[in-house]
């Protein structure tokens, strides 16, 4: 599902599956894309921050062309405990490749694969510098 | 021949590119064809532009067929320059049948009386447009054949297109001979500047799609607004407001092509409203600014920014203004009165 903002629209609420991992794509050359990403997190449940939530930055290949500082989207990242991807959907091996790795961590989410959870990214993303 | 027509012809085919050259030198047809066949178009261009001069010294070519020649290129390639757009006005309502020879015998006039030394060349096209290339020169010095003002004139309308040279002190003349010509009496420049003549031209003709408004309360239940969503897979949360957006979207600019411009340009003579506290230029006096929009194609990027989600629709008037009020240059000052917002002048 492809949604512009959060909250979704009431109005397909009964259409709806469940949720099991929402995506926040932040297009690393417009900030407004940071800010909308920033208020659309409020309305997120907190039962998604325990590995359902992740954020997919866009456009990095294109260095010239950046607004936002990668330091600010790995401190959302660390405040929402939520694992930060990088990637250039404008190459193919770039795009495929991310979008294996989306699929990898949707098929934990939804609990396809046995003996790992979605928890296990927020143990992965703990640093040896955090302890 | 005289030399310095040899050398503007010269220089004049140097601009050409090199697959052009024999095309551009039909149309001209001052060279016959068979002086045509003699010349070799697959050597480098400073041969050809040699051999071009040595034909005309054959004809014996004045300065009035080397301009000819460069109306010609600058038809063809008449968005190199800059065109400003001038709107003449009549006192009464008569309509005169216009007479072409007339037009050009009292422009030639007028121009004359005031300066002896100018060369004014006049080619009709097809679609009743006159183009007018005058080079002007001093009392003392012969024309400048390489900074002409060039002139297009539509004779059923009262616009005329002007790209001006670096000259600027020869305008108000110019501007005389067009309506003691054109039999109007009055002319004003309009504050539209622009790249492409076409596009002007659309403009003010009003050639363009415009939007009709349509009162219907429910969006129309149409096709697919989006084609390219053929994976059932995908699902668009905010398809409906997508389309209120697309709705909106082709009601401002209508379905069709946008005209082409490359700016607009807001001159703001407003006040500054900053929280009384800090006590920021408050109310005190005009904070002037200038904001400028730039684009290869700025019409066509206003209408692509709702559905790219990076502004919201409607757009602002003072942007989607431009085409129906003919204009890209805005003065905005402060409104006096009731509602304390900014409005534009005329």
């Amino acid at each position: 599902h492809l949604a512009a903002s959060l909250p979704l629209p009431s109005e397909r609420d009964h259409l709806r599956p469940r949720i099991d991992l929402v995506v926040f794509m932040i297009d690393i050359k417009s900030k407004y894309s940071l800010k909308n990403v920033e208020t659309s997190l409020a309305h997120v449940d907190a039962s998604f921050f325990l590995g359902k939530v992740c954020f997919l930055v866009t456009g990095v290949g294109r260095v010239n062309a950046c607004s936002i500082e990668t330091n600010a989207i790995c401190k959302l990242g660390k405040a929402y405990c939520s694992p930060v991807l990088f990637c250039e959907l404008e190459l193919e091996g770039i795009r495929v490749a991310t979008a294996q790795r989306l699929l990898r961590m949707l098929q934990i989410c939804a609990g396809h694969i046995p003996g790992v959870s979605a928890l296990s990214f927020v143990s992965l993303m703990r640093n040896s510098d955090d302890d | 021949m005289d030399e310095n027509v040899a050398e503007y012809i010269r220089r004049t085919v140097l601009k050409i590119p090199r697959d052009e050259i024999k095309m551009m030198l039909q149309k001209w047809g001052f060279l016959s064809e068979a002086q045509l066949q003699t010349l070799n178009f697959y050597q480098i261009k400073d041969n050809i532009s040699q051999e071009v001069v040595h034909l005309c010294e054959e004809n014996s070519a004045d300065i009035k067929q080397a301009a000819v020649l460069d109306i010609i290129y600058n038809h063809i390639y008449q968005d190199k320059r800059i065109w400003s757009v001038y709107q003449m006005k009549k006192s009464g309502e008569e309509l005169e049948y216009f007479d072409i020879t007339d037009f050009k015998k009292k422009f030639k006039r007028r121009i004359r009386s005031a300066l002896k030394n100018v060369t004014i060349t006049f080619k009709e096209y097809k679609d009743n447009a006159i183009w007018i290339r005058v080079a002007w020169g001093t009392p003392q010095k012969k024309p400048n054949q390489y900074k002409p003002t060039y002139v297009v004139y539509h004779s059923q309308t009262p616009y005329v297109f002007i790209s001006a040279s670096v000259l600027k002190s020869n305008m108000p003349l110019l501007c005389q001979a067009l309506i003691v010509a054109s039999n109007y009496h009055d002319i004003r420049e309009m504050e539209l500047r622009s790249h492409s003549l076409n596009s002007l031209k659309d403009i003010v003709f009003k050639r363009y799609s415009q939007n009709f408004q349509t009162y219907t309360t429910k969006p129309l239940q149409g096709g697919n607004v989006e084609p390219e969503n053929a994976d059932i897979r995908i699902v668009q949360e905010n398809r409906s407001e997508k389309e209120r957006i697309y709705r909106v979207n082709q009601e401002v600019f209508g379905s069709g092509p946008q005209p082409k411009l490359e700016f607009a340009q807001y001159r703001l003579e407003t006040m500054f409203k900053s929280d009384p506290k800090m006590d920021v230029l408050d109310k005190k006096e005009p904070f002037r600014c200038l904001v400028k929009f730039s684009s290869p194609h700025l019409l066509e990027s206003l209408k692509s920014l709702a559905p790219a989600g990076m502004a919201d629709a409607p757009l602002s008037p003072l942007l989607t203004c431009i085409p129906h009020k003919a204009r890209n240059y805005f003065k905005i000052r402060e409104k006096k009165g009731l509602f304390p917002e900014s409005f534009v002048s005329p």
